[in-house]
């Protein structure tokens, strides 16, 4: 396989005594969609958050396109072609759409009144309605809040927003755990538009089917640890639920 | 659900915008103004004589300019989910410390004093306003101290301190030429002290509305976590809203005493509670996320016009009072069951 896009060498993170990373590695190549998956308390989120920024590793290297990577805040991961969908949303529920998706991005208005902090609302709203629908994130009106969609919109407006900035690597934590069927069906097909336009996908998820159908590859985490590695289409679901418990290790995952 | 998966399934037209009489019946700000407009008709309805006439509505114009500009501080601050106890305090402090500062470049009395020590009283206002501000700003943000709990600590401390500038007394000798022209002066019947407000409320109203800066002061309010995660310096951004507040409560300060041609160290104990209670009888939320400019102005209004309406028509005055806090509790308990019934989709 080509180069590793991003790569994770015995990451550990403590949290006072807590030991949730114990050495924890972690792979994704360019263009793929890589799960990461593991039972509660394996650290999966504490990973995921080591790795786009949120929280720093006690110790342990990051590989980035070859180069080593120090990541002090999410804005570093950002300015690399990082970007996270977290588990809990993390949008404004009182601003609308497209303010959400251009949130910290705002285009100015050119001239005088950009120079002001002048907004171009038109442009971000026509910016955001475009990519939304080629996300396939159907949304009644573009300027109510967020808070006025329905979970499952907000789900899309929140991947869309990932997927808009990404431009290597996109986190997904948990991105269908709200959904019915046909919006988690609808999030599938943008992880794999995703991945097709040459972008990293990491998703994280408790549903074997679903990380089966669309990931290339499957990174288990147990304990803090990375005790498996499985290409998707060789695997089956009772594996990776051994891997996740512990009935099943390889011996040389943990490198 | 289920209809909700057939709306969002079905092909939708590219104008997605809400239609603006929608936008508009939708908004607080809207229902708001109506019951600004009501009150006034109705008190007009009953003294058209007393009540559309010129001087009433300038003193009712320029009575409120000041507490206007305290609620276009506090409008940002509370969007932000916080709260400023301190502005009438800071106010006091500034309108001491600016008829002290011109009175001492004059020697002694500043009365006759020309536009250079008018300027300088002004800066010197604004720049004590903005270190109260700025103190608040850095103990809320860096220090993480409620700012409940932090301008409460100043509220406390700026009126003590504004005491301590003059040893306990009223500071006079404010120039003459300040109070002719910003104070009492007029501009086509319209006091001079209202203009300036007015101004700093459109000015506020716009910055809220329609740059970064308020985009940025709703996005904090509302999710700080999320404007945190998408690269906002959320304790810069704090920061820089109190030290707003504050620099307004300066000006404030100021125009007080162009005004009353004296800084009073008394009589602002409830500018506070009165500020936030413009802007949340403006639709702007206690929790934070959203409101604007514009309802505060309405808010500011309502319980000027309740004040003055009720003494025209001869209702004893202490009604206003428990008017003005029965539509406060309504406006807070609608703003709440709204938010209530929008979080459980």
């Amino acid at each position: 396989m080509s180069r590793p896009l991003l790569e994770a060498r015995d990451l550990t993170k403590n949290y006072g005594t807590v030991e949730a990373l114990r050495g924890a590695s972690f792979t994704a190549y360019p263009g793929e969609v890589v799960s990461l998956i593991g039972d509660n308390g394996a650290g999966k989120s504490t990973l995921v958050k080591c790795l786009s920024g949120v929280e720093q590793p006690t110790s342990g290297t990051l590989t980035f396109d070859g180069e080593p990577l120090h990541l002090s805040s999410p804005n570093d991961a950002r300015d690399r072609g990082i970007e996270t969908v977290f588990q809990d949303l993390a949008v404004a529920p009182d601003l609308d759409p497209a303010a959400n998706m251009f949130l910290g991005r705002e285009i100015l208005k050119p001239g005088v009144l950009g120079f002001f902090g002048v907004l171009d609302k038109k442009a971000m709203r026509r910016q955001a309605s475009e990519h939304f629908t080629r996300f396939g994130a159907t949304l009644q009106s573009i300027d109510v809040p967020i808070a006025a969609l329905s979970g499952g919109q907000r789900q899309s407006v929140a991947v869309a927003r990932s997927v808009a900035w990404a431009s290597k690597l996109v986190f997904m934590d948990e991105p269908t755990a709200a959904l019915g069927v046909v919006q988690r069906e609808r999030v599938l097909d943008v992880i794999k538009r995703v991945r097709d336009e040459g972008i990293a996908v990491v998703l994280i998820s408790h549903n074997m089917p679903e990380v089966l159908s669309v990931s290339d590859r499957v990174e288990v985490l147990r304990l803090g640890r990375r005790v498996a590695r499985f290409k998707a289409s060789d695997t089956s679901v009772e594996e990776l639920v051994g891997a996740m418990t512990g009935a099943l290790t390889q011996e040389d995952a943990d490198q | 659900m289920t209809t909700d998966e057939k709306t969002t399934m079905s092909s939708l037209p590219d104008e997605r915008r809400t239609p603006l009489i929608r936008r508009l019946t939708g908004a607080n700000t809207l229902w708001i103004g109506l019951v600004l407009l009501v009150l006034v008709a109705a008190f007009g309805a009953i003294r058209p004589d007393a009540v559309f006439q010129v001087t009433t509505l300038q003193f009712l114009l320029a009575e409120t300019a000041v507490l206007l500009v305290l609620s276009v501080g506090m409008t940002f601050v509370i969007i932000t989910s916080g709260i400023d106890l301190s502005v009438g305090s800071v106010l006091v402090f500034a309108s001491v410390s600016s008829a002290l500062a011109m009175n001492v470049v004059s020697g002694g009395d500043a009365t006759n004093a020309g536009w250079g020590v008018i300027g300088f009283g002004l800066l010197v206002a604004l720049v004590s306003g903005a270190v109260w501000g700025l103190l608040n700003g850095l103990l809320i943000s860096r220090a993480k101290i409620p700012p409940l709990i932090v301008t409460l600590g100043s509220f406390g401390a700026a009126q003590g301190a504004a005491l301590l500038l003059n040893n306990g007394s009223n500071v006079s000798g404010i120039p003459d030429r300040l109070n002719r022209t910003f104070g009492s002066g007029t501009y086509f019947g319209i006091p001079n002290i209202v203009i300036v407000a007015a101004v700093v409320t459109a000015l506020g109203a716009l910055l809220l509305s329609t740059t970064r800066f308020g985009r940025y002061t709703y996005a904090v309010g509302s999710n700080e976590e999320a404007a945190r995660r998408v690269g906002i310096s959320v304790r810069g951004h704090l920061t820089k809203v109190y030290l707003l507040a504050g620099t307004l409560a300066g000006l404030a300060g100021f125009m007080g005493n162009a005004f009353f041609r004296v800084a009073v160290v008394t009589g602002h104990e409830t500018d506070n509670l009165n500020a936030i209670a413009a802007v949340v009888l403006g639709g702007t939320s206690i929790f934070g996320g959203t409101g604007s400019v514009v309802g505060t102005v309405f808010g500011v209004f309502i319980p000027a016009v309740l004040e003055k309406g009720l003494v025209i028509i001869g209702v004893r005055e202490f009604w206003q009072p428990i008017a003005v806090a029965i539509v406060l509790v309504a406006a807070v308990w609608l703003d709440q069951t709204r938010r209530r019934a929008r979080n459980q989709r």
